[in-house]
C-alpha cells in the first residue's frame, strides 16, 4: 500500500512538473507581443499591422483562455503555425523528430551494452592497471564538449580518411546498415559524452552491493569470482543500473541539441537552435515542450524504476 | 616566516599524494591559467585587427595560423580564454554563494523553509539546464550578466543538494546545539559551525561545477547564444571558423584540455574526500 502511495506522489509531482514547464513555455510569447510582431514585419511595422496579427493570434482574449487552448492543441500535436515559413509546425517536427530519435536510440543501442560489459569487466578486476586506464579514459573522454569531440571526428575520419561522410543524408531508399553509416559520426560522439558515466555509476553501483555480507558468503563459500560477480552481485545491482541508463537516455535526447549543430543534421535539435536565432518563437515552444516532457517522462521512469526495484527505498518510506 | 614555511611543506605533501596523471593536470592547469593571465601583453597583435590572409597556416609569426577573419589565433586564443575563464569562475562564484546559503538555511531552519526550497530546486532540476537557458536567451537580449547569472542559478540546484545534505549532519551535533544555546545568529551558525566542517567535499565540487560551467558557456556560444561579436570566448571562436575544420579544432582543444585538466584534478579531490569520510569512523 505504502509502495503505492509513494509511486501516486511521484507520478503526481511529475505532472506537476509538466504543468509549471508548460505554463513558463507558453508564457514566452506573453513577455515579448512587440517582438513577435516586429519578427514578422521586420522595417515594415505599423501599428495596424500588429493589432491585425495580435487578432489573428488570438492575443486580444486573455491569456489563460488562450494557454488551455494552446495545451490541448498540443496534445494533439497541433502547435500552430511557424512565423517564418507559415508552414504548420507539425509537419516541421514530425520528420525531425523521427530523426533525432534516431540519432538518440541508435546511440543507446550501443552505450548501453557497452558500458555494462565494460562496467563490469573494471569490476571484476577492480584496481588492476585495465580498471585504472579504463577510468582514467572515461575522465579523458567525458570532459571535452561535444563539438570537440564531434570535429575531432569529423576532421579524422571525413575529411581526412574519408571513411564517413561528413554530412548526415539519410533517406528512406536507404537500408539499416547505410543509415547506420550515414549516421555513425554523430552516433559516436554522443557514445563518448555518456558512454563514461554510464561505465564509472554501473561499476560504483557493483562495487558497493559487493561490499555486502552475502558476497563475502558466497566468496566464502569457494565460489569463483564471476559466479559472484553474474548470478549474486548483478541481480541486486539492476535498480542503480537501470536507473543510470535511463538518466542517460535523458542525457541523449537533450545532448543531441550540440551534436546536431555540430553535424549539420536536420533533427528537432538544429530546427530549435535554428528557430532560436530567427524568434521563431511557436516553433521554440514546440521543441522545447517536446524536449522538456520527453526528458521529465524518462527522469520520472527513472525514479519509478528504482523505487520498484529497491525493497530498501520501499521499506524505508514505510516505516 | 614559520606559517610560510608549514604552508610550503603542506604543498609539498599534497604534491606527494598526487598520482603522476593529476601532477600533470595540476601543472598544465596552471600553465594554462599563467598563460591567459599574461599572455596577451606580450602579444605583438590586436586581438580584433585581420592581419593577415583567412585561415592561413601555422608560421613563426602565426604559431596557431589566422582565423576567418585573418586574425592571430593565439592573441584570439589567449583573449577569449580570458573571458571563457573569467565568466565560469564568476558564475561557479555565484552559484557556490546562492547554492550554500539555501542549502545552510534549508538544513539549520529545517520545517517549511526546507520543504519550500527543496521543491523549488527539485522544480529547476525537473528542466533540462540547457533548453532552459536556450528558452531564457531566446527571449532576453544575451548579456555577459545574464549568461553568469543563468549558470549560476542552474549550477546552484545542484551546490544547494550538496550542501543541504552535508549540512543535515553537521546540525545534529552538539557544538552546533551549543552555539545555538549561546545565542549565535544564523550568519554565525552558517559561517563558523557549519562551513568549517564541510570544505573537503564542497571543493570538489567547485571544480566539478567549475569544468561544468566552462562546458556550458562555450556550449550556448558554439549555439550562438552566447558571447556575441566582436568580443569572443573559446566556445563562440568554435563557431566562428567551423567551415575550416582544423582551425575549429584549435579553440575546440582549449577547452578540452582545460575540462580534462580540471576533472582529473576533481577526480582526485573526489577521492581524497571519500578516504577522508571512509576512515573517519575507524578513528
Amino acid at each position: 500500500m505504502a509502495v503505492v502511495r509513494l509511486l501516486a506522489t511521484r507520478v503526481f509531482w511529475g505532472i506537476v512538473c509538466l504543468w509549471i514547464i508548460s505554463v513558463l513555455i507558453f508564457s514566452a510569447t506573453e513577455l515579448l507581443p512587440g517582438d513577435l510582431a516586429s519578427v514578422v514585419f521586420g522595417q515594415a511595422k505599423t501599428p495596424e499591422a500588429v493589432e491585425a496579427l495580435r487578432k489573428e493570434l488570438g492575443l486580444d482574449r486573455p491569456p489563460q483562455e488562450r494557454y488551455l487552448e494552446w495545451l490541448a492543441a498540443a496534445a494533439r500535436f497541433d502547435f500552430g503555425r511557424s512565423l517564418a515559413t507559415q508552414r504548420p509546425i507539425s509537419q516541421l517536427i514530425g520528420k525531425r523528430l523521427q530523426r533525432t530519435l534516431l540519432l538518440a536510440l541508435t546511440t543507446a543501442c550501443m552505450a548501453v551494452p557497452l558500458a555494462l560489459l565494460v562496467g563490469m569487466l573494471c569490476t571484476l578486476w577492480r584496481d588492476s592497471t585495465f580498471d585504472r586506464a579504463v577510468n582514467t579514459a572515461a575522465v579523458v573522454v567525458i570532459s571535452p564538449p561535444e563539438f570537440f569531440t564531434g570535429y575531432f571526428l569529423a576532421f579524422f575520419f571525413a575529411v581526412k580518411l574519408g571513411w564517413f561522410p561528413a554530412v548526415m543524408l539519410t533517406t528512406p531508399s536507404m537500408s539499416f546498415a547505410e543509415v547506420v553509416h550515414a549516421i555513425f559520426l554523430p552516433c559516436v560522439t554522443l557514445l563518448f559524452a555518456c558512454f563514461g558515466h554510464m561505465m564509472r555509476l554501473t561499476r560504483a553501483a557493483l562495487i558497493s552491493v559487493l561490499e555486502d555480507p552475502y558476497i563475502e558468503t558466497a566468496r566464502l563459500k569457494g565460489l569463483s569470482s564471476r559466479r559472484i560477480l553474474l548470478v549474486h552481485a548483478l541481480p541486486n545491482a539492476i535498480a542503480p543500473i537501470a536507473n543510470v541508463i535511463v538518466i542517460n537516455l535523458a542525457y541523449l535526447v537533450v545532448g543531441v541539441i550540440v551534436v546536431e549543430t555540430v553535424f549539420n543534421y536536420p533533427g528537432l535539435g538544429k530546427l530549435m537552435v535554428d528557430s532560436i536565432s530567427s524568434r521563431d518563437i511557436p516553433v521554440i515552444q514546440a521543441c522545447s515542450l517536446i524536449f522538456a516532457t520527453t526528458y521529465i517522462v524518462l527522469n520520472l521512469t527513472a525514479d519509478l524504476i528504482s523505487l520498484l526495484a529497491n525493497p530498501k527505498l520501499r521499506h524505508a518510506v514505510a516505516a | 616566516m614559520r606559517s610560510l614555511r608549514n604552508t610550503s611543506k603542506q604543498v609539498r605533501l599534497l604534491w606527494r599524494s598526487m598520482s603522476g596523471f593529476t601532477r600533470i593536470s595540476v601543472s598544465v592547469l596552471f600553465l594554462i591559467l599563467l598563460i591567459l593571465l599574461v599572455g596577451p601583453s606580450f602579444s605583438p597583435y590586436n586581438y580584433s585587427a585581420p592581419i593577415g590572409d583567412v585561415w592561413e597556416g601555422i608560421s613563426w609569426q602565426h604559431p596557431l595560423g589566422t582565423d576567418v577573419l585573418g586574425r592571430d589565433m593565439l592573441t584570439r586564443i589567449m583573449k577569449g580564454g580570458r573571458l571563457t575563464v573569467a565568466l565560469a569562475f564568476l558564475a561557479t562564484s555565484l552559484g557556490f554563494l546562492l547554492g550554500t546559503f539555501f542549502g545552510f538555511l534549508s538544513a539549520l531552519v529545517g520545517r517549511w523553509v526546507d520543504v519550500l526550497l527543496s521543491r523549488i530546486v527539485e522544480i529547476i532540476m525537473a528542466f533540462p539546464s540547457l533548453i532552459l537557458a536556450l528558452i531564457v536567451l531566446a527571449l532576453l537580449d544575451v548579456s555577459k550578466g545574464i549568461l553568469v547569472v543563468i549558470i549560476a542559478v542552474l549550477d546552484s540546484t545542484r551546490v544547494y543538494r550538496l550542501s543541504r545534505s552535508l549540512a543535515q549532519d553537521i546540525v545534529v551535533m552538539p557544538y552546533v546545539e551549543t552555539a545555538r544555546l549561546r545565542g549565535e545568529k544564523l550568519g554565525w551558525l552558517m559561517r563558523r559551525e557549519v562551513l568549517p566542517n564541510v570544505l573537503p567535499p564542497m571543493l570538489a565540487e567547485f571544480g566539478l561545477r567549475f569544468g561544468f560551467a566552462i562546458l556550458f558557456l562555450s556550449a550556448l556560444s558554439f549555439l550562438g547564444l552566447g558571447i556575441q561579436p566582436p568580443e569572443a570566448d573559446w566556445g563562440s571562436m568554435v563557431k566562428e571558423n567551423a567551415l575550416s575544420l582544423p582551425v575549429a579544432l584549435v579553440p575546440a582543444a582549449a577547452i578540452a584540455l582545460t575540462t580534462i585538466c580540471v576533472n582529473i584534478i576533481v577526480d582526485w579531490l573526489l577521492a581524497r574526500a571519500a578516504r577522508v569520510r571512509s576512515a573517519a569512523p575507524e578513528v
